[in-house]
């Protein structure tokens, strides 16, 4: 009998260490021979721990499961199914997730079993200019926040011409909501050393950087585990694959600053520097790592860049909406009945990812309102809920979709409150280079606490305070800070004793 | 990230052996602040100029890293150390009534430590476990779903 337990974060979290011990337990006590096996987590944390048994006809789902409940797995009690066959895999589109939750993450059998290394294959065959227009035109944009159009980014370090380039993993991943970075590290890092030689190779770098946060210790020790295994194979080193190309790679962690997700921040806290934003340009791409051409991408745009090569550029661009092509890792989290991640093509209404995968508040309550894109993104009300999720839909609400997490409060949220955590999280992580962030942040909270004590005139003050950093700030912590700020007073005024002003 | 007690006071040796584990590596410095934290808890003050002459910087500047960082020390925490996440996600699943319960009950601040010196208390901005929250780290343990019990009940079986 054969048996998978998650070995995902999440899965611990909720208990999937104490299962694994009872489901031995048990078995040893019924005289039974099982095997267990650690997978990553399919992404549906709300039925986590989720135990799978082997069948002929596939995997049985078990969850959420207990220590107390593990005998239901031995006599074929109430099972979930087939865990393919769940309606929340079965309307996702796994594409960058398409191993996640099924293998062993450190199996590199499992690994090219399931499609890994055709890519990297494909790529090795393909001049640089090819290799990079596949990237191009598969219409993959930036994972990490900003958007931008990754074949671009590394096209211009392609063409610098250094004696030494760098590919570099932005797995900061600081977003609250966020933990898609977090989960294909935990259970498919092959997937990510994939995609980094990937780019090593199109853009002539030999050496890549994972700057993997310091909060994600399990993380940490499967990619370096991983990139060990990937070395024993031939995949990294002095001849990737057989190729001729040299492509070798290591984590480095990071120490707890929220802005050294920021890329340039990143980079002097790689080169062992305090993590202050650097101005741009010079453009990373051209001046980045220890003074040489750079990539800066988010795990999950270089974890996406396998499935591209493997299926091919078209493939991958038919999915999504606008320019918004592809499919996005929807995270959902916070106050949320089924919280989660689910990978999908891009355009799928804001309402639909929040009522219907999510199933509404985890309270029961009514929604009140949806962060999208982290501590910098916007709030959205359900007035909003026809939003397609998408980069320029999104940006046309002065929202954004960031690293496409979503944090869900029901109506007991206090907005004034989560304006004010806004501000103070900002003075907290600002790295203290530019004043409108600095002095702004630490302002911010001094004037929300005026509203709170009920001085309504400070809300223009508020305002203009806004506008300063938004316009004036070196990067976008300070810059962006406002969006959740100006959106919970546009959405709910009366929180900030508009209505208090009106009736006086 | 480790939660055992170093087992002596730091000497001059230590502190050259994990300095020269990276010799010739690039940008070696958080990886050397890191291997000391792991190895005593804490980066202690002696360590600074031994760093600084090694990598060829001042001890100012070798201190300035440092404290950027919220992760390193300069005096050890408690034999346990609890996170307890206070980002966004959490806050919306009762994160500030749970950190308010645990530290109420402690007699704590953020970032303090009981009398006896057993636990610290200090906040985390996300542990990737926002679909799953609240959630904290209670030593290595990682608790989704936490609740002031449930925290409780995993100090005492780290104690
Ligand atoms: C304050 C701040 C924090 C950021 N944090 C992250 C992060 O944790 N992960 C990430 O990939 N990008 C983060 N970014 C965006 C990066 O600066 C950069 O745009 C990104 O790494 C580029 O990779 P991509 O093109 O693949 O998205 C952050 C930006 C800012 C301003
Ligand atoms: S916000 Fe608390 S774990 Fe992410």
């Amino acid at each position: 009998m054969k048996i998978w337990v998650p070995m995902d974060s999440a899965a611990k979290a909720l208990g999937a260490d104490e299962v694994v011990a009872a489901i031995h337990a048990e078995a040893r006590a019924r005289g039974l021979d099982v095997e267990i096996a650690r997978n990553g987590t399919r992404g549906m944390i709300w039925l986590e721990p989720l135990v799978e048994v082997e069948t002929d006809a596939g995997r049985v789902g078990y969850g959420p499961m207990t220590p107390g409940e593990v005998s239901a797995i031995f006599d074929g009690g109430s099972s979930l199914g087939l865990v393919e066959e769940l309606d929340w895999m079965m309307r996702q589109t796994r594409l960058t997730f398409q191993r996640c939750g099924v293998i062993d993450p450190l199996s590199l059998v499992q690994y090219e079993a399931h499609g890994g290394l055709a890519g990297l294959r494909r790529a090795i065959d393909m001049s640089q200019d090819d290799l990079i227009d596949e990237v191009k035109l598969s219409g993959l944009r930036g994972r990490g926040g900003a958007g931008f159009p990754t074949g671009i980014k590394w096209d211009t370090v392609r063409l610098a011409h250094a004696d030494r380039k760098y590919i570099v993993c932005n797995a900061d991943e600081g977003d609250s909501g966020t933990f898609a970075d977090r989960m294909i590290m935990e259970g498919d890092p092959f997937c990510l050393i994939e995609g980094m030689s990937i780019a090593g190779i199109g853009c002539g770098a030999v050496q890549g950087y994972v700057y993997l946060r310091s909060e994600y210790p399990d993380a940490i020790a499967v990619m370096r585990r991983a990139i060990e295994l990937a070395r024993e194979a031939g995949i990294l080193g002095e001849n990737v694959l057989g190729s001729g190309h040299a492509f070798d790679m290591e984590v480095r962690v990071g120490a707890g600053a929220y802005v050294c997700g920021e890329e340039t921040s990143l980079l002097n806290s790689l080169e062992g520097k305090r993590g202050v934003v650097r101005a741009k340009p010079p453009l990373p791409a051209l001046e980045g790592a220890f003074g040489k051409p750079t990539v800066v991408n988010n795990v999950i745009s270089l974890a996406t860049v396998p499935v591209i090569f493997e299926k091919g550029a078209e493939h991958y661009a038919d999915f999504g909406l606008g320019r918004s092509k592809g499919t996005i890792p929807l995270q959902i989290a916070g106050n949320v009945a089924r919280g989660g991640l689910f990978e999908t093509a891009f355009g799928m209404p804001l309402g639909e990812i929040v009522n219907d995968l999510g199933g509404g508040t985890a309270s029961g309550r009514p929604v009140k309102a949806v962060q999208v894109g982290g501590p910098l993104g916007a709030y959205l009300g359900t007035s909003q809920f026809d939003l397609p999720f998408g980069y320029e839909e999104f940006s046309g609400q002065d929202a954004l979709i960031g690293h496409a997490g979503l944090v869900v409060f029901d109506d007991s949220a206090d907005m004034l409150g989560m304006a004010r955590f806004a501000m103070e999280f900002c003075a907290v992580e600002s790295c203290g280079k530019c004043t409108p962030c600095r002095i702004g942040a630490v302002r911010g909270v001094e004037t929300l606490d005026r509203i709170r004590a009920g001085d309504g005139a400070a809300v223009e003050l508020l305002t203009d305070l806004c506008d300063t950093m938004e316009s004036g700030s070196l990067c976008a912590l300070g810059g962006f800070t406002p969006y959740p700020v100006m959106s919970a007073l546009k959405l709910f005024p009366e929180e900030f004793g508009a209505v208090r002003e009106a009736a006086e | 990230m480790r939660q055992h007690q170093p087992t002596h006071q730091p000497t001059a040796d230590d502190i050259a052996g994990l300095i020269a584990r990276h010799a010739g590596t690039e940008g070696p410095l958080l990886p050397i602040l890191h291997d000391i934290q792991d190895a005593f808890d804490h980066v202690p003050q002696m360590a600074l100029p031994l760093i600084a002459e090694a990598l060829n910087l001042t001890v100012a500047e070798v201190h300035g890293v440092m404290s950027f960082y919220h992760d390193f020390r300069k005096a050890p925490a408690g034999r346990l150390v609890v996170k307890i996440c206070r980002a966004e996600a959490c806050q919306s699943m009762g994160a500030n009534a749970l950190s308010e319960a645990v530290l109420g009950k402690l007699g704590l601040d953020w970032g303090g430590t009981t009398r006896d010196g057993g636990v610290t208390v200090e906040p985390v901005y996300c542990l990737g476990l926002c679909a799953c929250a609240p959630a904290a780290m209670v030593g290595e343990k990682l608790i989704g779903r936490a609740s002031a019990d449930r925290l409780e009940a995993a100090m005492e079986g780290a104690a």
